[in-house]
């Protein structure tokens, strides 16, 4: 399957720090990959050079084929490229909805779009006119992703969503994920729960010291315990 | 289908909970013009100085609104708003000084085809300095406070010295149009017609800069580029624009307030800017970085203690508007409404 994002080569520094030193990285179109690796491995400065929010120092970024490491934020995000940051990012003096009206970049929000959201988000509904920084955790996570979903995007970053939320939110997440690829979006996804990467990836890339030092797909890493251990330091027997 | 339009777009719509509306500070200005009155001799100089206060409160606003945006989006320490004050005053002198029979008859429309074409020209002037100041003093160095202050501050010395330099150093008067002069008489109460027309302006800028963040995209962005520029760029929104944007708004609000500040006082000169610039930062930092609502009632309530204080402990009124601050802070600490984290 041919890959819909490419890194080769990537370096970045942030600073007088040197995060990423060569990073190679293929994401093929319509599959879920993720992204592993322990605490400080590089994966969210991954996604964070891709996003044109830190400049990568060296190598280059290929979206759809063309080269998006030289383009601005705003133009990379133009390109059809949605962000989930770690942090979530709501704008928490904004209500549910005036947060997803911005993220509406092309106009009106869509309904039929919008319902299929509360579908899986249900209390976004509920708190429409709520002002963003008074949801709970969770639900400041459901928004962060309805925001990235409110208009359709190619390519989808990801990172740690399911960090710190309750079982039934990260059920939801799950669930709303492997309809986003079903509908035919492609996903990069930083995750820590190796539970939850194991449910919806289908290719992954596992970083250490700022670099990929493997990459495959999902059934292999979980066929391969002695690979879990030597690659992310755990079994998978230890995260049910 | 459009899910945009109104509040009530979606299935639950009205019945929906809302955020619990914090309106604690907006009752500050009214409790404090109260809790004056027993202390003022008589009712019609309570109504006469709170007017005035008033006036006053509305003239900060608008040389503060832009500021507050400007700290709250771009988190530029700008030293220099206070230049665009006396420019904005200066400008104004450019057009009111030449159209100065107009400005002397009796004629309410010529007294206006003077006024009118003064406070634009002084805006755009301002306006297009705000550009100018943006890109090449701001610009280098986003980011970092120390060399902001630095250089705005410098930026505010150079334009001072360069207005003493092009209109000398003297005074310049610059009178009322006659139909702004006087007063109306209410029962005993004198009330200042100019001061009258600028709670009107004061009024108009505050009501349509709050119709523009709450009822417009442009709006939106500026609040949430206000809370997180970046989330706001990987949103798809070049930023950069809307700092210019916000920056040249800013600038010729600063303009606006200038000219009804120097009709006020009658006179320009070159220090006004200077010194208006610690009762403008005084204001944002009682409303809460960021918060035009917050810069409003921080106005007014800087503005009402210092003409009661003024009037009842004349050697208060100096120091009214730090001790304000200061009681403020200690209620909240991030001031009456704040937006941004920083």
């Amino acid at each position: 399957m041919s890959e819909l994002l490419t890194l080769s080569g990537v370096e970045t520094h942030i600073g007088r720090y040197h995060i990423l030193h060569g990073v190679e990285l293929g994401v093929p179109e319509g599959q879920t990959t993720m992204l592993l690796g322990r605490n400080g491995a590089g994966k969210t400065t991954t996604l964070r050079t891709i996003m044109g929010l830190w400049r990568a120092s060296g190598g280059e970024i290929r979206f759809g084929g063309e080269r998006i490491d030289a383009l601005s934020t705003p133009a990379i995000a133009r390109a059809g490229i949605g962000y989930v940051p770690e942090t979530m990012a709501v704008f928490s003096d904004l209500t549910v909805k005036e947060n997803l009206v911005l993220a509406a970049r092309e106009g009106e929000m869509d309904q039929t779009r919008l319902d299929w959201i509360f579908g899986f988000f249900p209390p976004l509904r509920k708190f429409w006119l709520s002002r963003a920084g008074t949801l709970s955790g969770g639900q400041k996570q459901m928004l962060s992703f309805a925001r990235s979903l409110i208009e359709p995007r190619r390519l989808l970053l990801i990172d740690e969503p399911t960090k710190g939320l309750a079982p039934a939110i990260i059920g939801a997440l799950i669930d709303c994920l492997k309809e986003v690829k079903r509908r035919g979006a492609t996903i990069l996804l930083v995750e820590q729960n190796f539970r939850v990467a194991q449910a919806i990836g289908d290719t992954v890339g596992v970083m250490d010291n700022g670099r990929v030092v493997h990459a495959g797909t999902m059934a292999e890493l979980v066929a391969d315990e002695a690979m879990q251990q030597r690659l992310l330091g755990l079994s998978l027997d230890t995260h049910q | 289908m459009s899910a945009q339009g109104t509040d009530g777009d979606t299935d639950a719509g009205a019945a929906l909970p809302k955020t619990p509306r914090d309106y604690l500070p907006l009752l500050l200005p009214v409790a404090l013009a109260l809790a004056a009155l027993p202390f003022v001799p008589s009712t019609s100089t309570w109504v006469t100085l709170t007017i005035a206060g008033l006036a006053m409160g509305m003239m900060i606003f608008v040389m503060a609104s832009g500021l507050t945006l400007i700290f709250g989006l771009m988190d530029v320490l700008n030293f220099g708003h206070g230049a665009f004050i006396a420019i904005g005053a200066y400008m104004a002198t450019l057009v009111l000084i030449p159209l100065a029979a107009w400005m002397q008859a009796d004629s309410v429309w010529l007294n206006l085809a003077a006024v009118v074409p003064a406070v634009l020209f002084a805006m755009a002037v301002t306006g297009a300095l705000g550009l100018a100041f943006e890109r090449i003093v701001i610009m280098p160095v986003y980011g970092q406070h120390l060399k902001q202050i630095l250089i705005t501050m410098g930026g505010m010395i150079v334009a001072e010295q360069m207005l003493y330099a092009f209109f000398g150093p003297q005074q310049i008067p610059l009178p009322l149009p006659t139909s702004l002069r006087g007063s109306f008489q209410f029962g005993e109460a004198a009330i200042e017609k100019y001061r009258v027309v600028c709670v009107l302006v004061g009024l108009a800028v505050f009501l349509a800069m709050l119709a523009i963040l709450n009822r417009s995209k442009i709006g939106l962005l500026i609040r949430a580029g206000v809370e997180n520029t970046e989330m706001v760029e990987a949103l798809g929104y070049r930023i950069t624009r809307l700092f210019v944007g916000v920056f040249m708004a800013g600038s010729a609000l600063a303009g606006l307030g200038g000219v009804m500040w120097a009709l006020y006082r009658e006179q320009v000169n070159a220090a006004m800017g200077g010194e208006l610039l610690v009762l403008v930062f005084i204001v944002v930092i009682i409303g809460g970085l960021g918060s035009v609502t917050g810069c409003f009632i921080g106005a007014l309530l800087v503005a009402l203690a210092t003409n009661y204080a003024g009037f009842l402990v004349p050697k208060l009124a100096l120091v009214t508007d730090i001790l304000l601050m200061v009681a403020v802070l200690l209620w909240r600490p991030r001031g009456l409404y704040p937006v941004t984290s920083r």
